[in-house]
């Protein structure tokens, strides 16, 4: 299975629930063009809920920092949601996990944006 | 095909140079690993690495060419090492040109993560150029040994 994707609106946030493997083709580019969507809406608050993502390779991770420094740029925030265990650890070996603002609990997550 | 030092090669083939072939030679890597006797971890830190291999031969050494082959072998070895090995037909790089992706200044780069989680995931790695020009990288995985990362 590829990546799913869909974003919802919890407030002022938009929440963008992922699913399956990212890794490197349809993969990472459905993750990009998500992203750049987003920010070029002028989404500025966007929660990344990663709870469903089985498997993310070096390029998903490439996805995850270009996502991260495209909203940055324009003034916005993404933050992370529910890594699984494997991600968790991907992110703490690439050094990422302290540069992301990663959050368990969505409610909570949601209200860190305001 | 058991060797006379006692490894056994339980993979030897071509790949071409798309991405579908990566998806095809980790799924065989991984049935390897499997009957080798790796958990759903070790499986998983294989599938990693040799993922971000076999890319890297793809994209990086082949640069898609249909024309060129990723060569993958797999060996079980009586030490209790699976070693897998993989050769592109592309141009080589050098090693000490790859930037560091842990040093602050590159930990937000898009790209260049990949031979640091290969290194990650296995209990050694070596790449040289291959005899007959590309990249031959052979990663180690110690069996028996519990995930790295659990």
């Amino acid at each position: 299975m590829s990546v799913k994707l869909n974003n919802r609106q919890v407030g002022d946030v938009t929440v963008l629930d992922v699913s399956g493997r990212i890794t490197l083709g349809e993969g990472s580019s459905a993750l990009r063009d998500a992203l750049r969507d987003l920010a070029a809406k002028g989404n500025k608050k966007i929660l990344l809920n990663l709870s469903d993502v089985t498997y993310i390779d070096s390029s998903g991770i490439g996805e995850l920092v270009s996502g991260f420094t495209t909203v940055a740029n324009q003034g916005g925030d993404l933050k992370l949601l529910g890594l699984t265990k494997r991600v968790k650890d991907l992110l703490q070996i690439t050094k990422l996990y302290t540069v992301f603002d990663v959050h368990e609990d969505e409610a909570h997550a949601v209200r860190s944006f305001a | 095909m058991e060797t006379d030092t006692g490894s056994k090669e339980v993979l030897d083939h071509h790949y071409p140079s798309t991405l579908e072939s990566v998806d095809q030679a980790e799924s065989e890597i991984l049935a390897a690993a499997g009957q080798a006797g790796f958990d759903e971890d070790g499986q998983h830190e294989i599938g990693m690495a040799v993922r971000e291999c076999l890319v890297n031969a793809v994209v990086h050494g082949n640069r898609y060419n249909r024309n060129k082959r990723v060569h993958v072998k797999v060996r079980v070895e009586q030490v209790a090492r699976f070693t897998i090995q993989i050769t592109d037909e592309g141009e080589g790089f050098e090693m000490t040109e790859v930037p560091d992706p842990l040093h602050e200044t590159n930990l937000l780069r898009h790209s260049g993560r990949g031979l640091f989680l290969m290194g990650a995931f296995m209990d050694d790695m070596k790449v040289q150029k291959a005899p007959a020009g590309g990249t031959e990288v052979t990663l180690v995985k110690l069996i028996g040994r519990g995930a790295m990362l659990a």
